[in-house]
């Protein structure tokens, strides 16, 4: 496990991640160069209008398929870090690419569609008068056809088992629910890179147990940022530990759970 | 007279919706408090007057005119009241939204109706809750006056105000991230979920019609009261 103090994190992690794709011999290199590297975030510097810097050079790179966990205390830079990947953050240096497109310019607009980004509260990413609106919305805004929206709203809300809920009112919703749907107003989206920040903040056992549920379907890439070390342990095969805007350890999650001194340091505790 | 048959019309309608007639007469006077604004009318008139009442320095001297005036704004208003009301407890909120789109009101409009509509009840919570924190924490101690002065009490009512006005503004920032985040790009666009029907049209059309016949009809024949 790379333990390694900010900047330099280079490491056998990806290095192991690419000896074992050479070992499934892929037929074309750059198909598989864009697979090992579907989220690549190079030198990231990030700094508040206020010029707080939340990000002092963030080096990460994700494969295709990949579920990971970011982890880390309040201010790390964890949110901030994930408000790039979809271009509602613009790096103040380095950069960003999602599935070979660069985050930047005229590339955000089709990052956004490979980007599902889950907000922490659903009432901030619920707010259309109705739940089909909002699912609709990204498909929508994607431009597509109305029978196609339509057909991606119904798989949406069945796969996070919300089907028949298209009339009612976001506020009529339970948290569980809204957290829920909020997930489908992203996977309307096909997006092949889903991002969530806190997702099981303030659920209750059942609500915590059906979401941990929900994201071992999920087949995309998964980026979630939490607290919460048991959802980690559970569904997160990879951990990246982040503190004071850099990312101080990657690795399997069991090695960095095990870690007793990293997770101390950072002010992380075991599941 | 007018007014009578246009309650008698709200009636008809709200026993077409299954409503009970009394649900909406009782809840229309929600709005009777704002007819305070009116009640200077009875007294500011200067024809016929009535009888007047003495205040000390202050004489009012009722008006008949405004008295009528006064009685006519108030019935209105209850009408109006129950109007919305009928509308609102018949048809559901996006329904009224389509509505609003399909009758050409700019979307920019719409849209901020149905933002106002989704974020009443999430900023009434957040209220709430500061409300109760403050209410947890306005304990008085065992012997000792509490309650601070009427200047101190309004200054934390009003960082109370500020503080939902700053989340609110922070929480339309999020919103705003969350709606770029699924390809907004400063347009709304929007679904033609819901088409208006010919015969809603025709119901609209003769509706419309019929209030301009009342209208016309109330101007020509009732003697000018």
């Amino acid at each position: 496990m790379s333990d390694v103090p900010g900047g330099h994190r280079h490491a056998h992690v990806h290095q192991h991640a690419e000896d074992a794709d050479h070992g499934h011999g892929h037929a074309e290199p750059s198909d598989q160069q864009a697979t090992d590297r579907w989220v690549e975030i190079e030198h990231l510097h990030y700094a508040y209008p206020d010029g707080h810097e939340a990000l002092s050079g963030v080096d990460l790179r994700i494969g295709r398929g990949e579920k990971v966990a970011l982890v880390g205390p309040n201010g790390a830079g964890k949110s901030t870090l994930l408000l790039h990947l979809n271009g509602i953050n613009r790096p103040g240096h380095g950069s960003v690419d999602v599935a070979g497109i660069a985050v930047r310019g005229d590339g955000i607009r089709r990052a956004r569609s490979e980007v599902g980004l889950v907000f922490q509260d659903p009432d901030d990413q619920l707010f259309s008068p109705t739940v089909f609106a909002d699912v609709a919305f990204g498909p929508l805004h994607m431009g597509l056809a109305e029978g196609e929206i339509h057909d991606r709203v119904e798989r949406a809300l069945a796969a996070v088992g919300m089907s028949g809920f298209e009339r009612r009112l976001p506020h009529h919703l339970s948290l569980g629910q809204r957290k829920r749907v909020a997930l489908a107003t992203v996977l309307s989206m096909d997006p092949s890179v889903l991002v969530f920040d806190e997702p099981s903040s303030g659920l209750d056992p059942r609500g915590r147990r059906q979401l941990i549920g929900l994201l071992r379907t999920l087949t995309q890439t998964v980026i979630v940022a939490t607290h919460d070390m048991r959802l980690v342990a559970e569904v997160l095969p990879r951990t990246v530990v982040m503190d004071g805007g850099l990312i101080v350890a990657d690795g399997p999650t069991d090695q960095i759970l095990a870690d007793e001194a990293l997770l101390e340091r950072h002010g992380l505790e075991r599941p | 007279m007018a007014l009578l048959v246009l309650w008698l019309v709200l009636v008809a309608a709200s026993a077409l919706a299954r409503l009970g007639p009394l649900r909406l007469s009782r809840g229309a006077f929600i709005a009777a408090p704002f007819l305070l604004a009116a009640l200077p009318l009875v007294f500011t008139r200067p024809e016929q007057p009535l009888g007047s009442i003495d205040l000390g320095p202050l004489r009012l001297t009722i008006s008949g005119e405004g008295l009528r005036i006064f009685t006519t704004i108030a019935i209105k208003s209850w009408l109006s009241v129950q109007a919305a009301l009928l509308l609102t407890y018949t048809t559901s909120f996006h329904d009224l939204l389509d509505a609003l789109r399909e009758l050409r009101l700019p979307r920019v409009m719409v849209a901020i109706i149905g933002f106002m509509y989704r974020y009443l009840a999430v900023l009434g919570d957040e209220a709430q809750r500061l409300m109760r924190a403050r209410a947890a924490r306005s304990a008085v101690a065992v012997g000792v006056q509490g309650g601070g002065s009427i200047a101190w009490r309004a200054r934390v009512t009003g960082g109370m105000v500020g503080s939902l006005f700053l989340r609110s503004y922070e929480r339309s920032e999020r919103i705003y991230a969350a709606m770029l985040a699924r390809g907004f790009e400063g347009t709304f666009r929007h679904l033609g979920a819901r088409v208006i029907r010919r015969a809603e049209w025709m119901a609209f059309t003769v509706t419309l019609l019929g209030l301009l016949v009342f209208v016309a009809a109330a101007h020509l024949w009732l003697p000018p009261s």
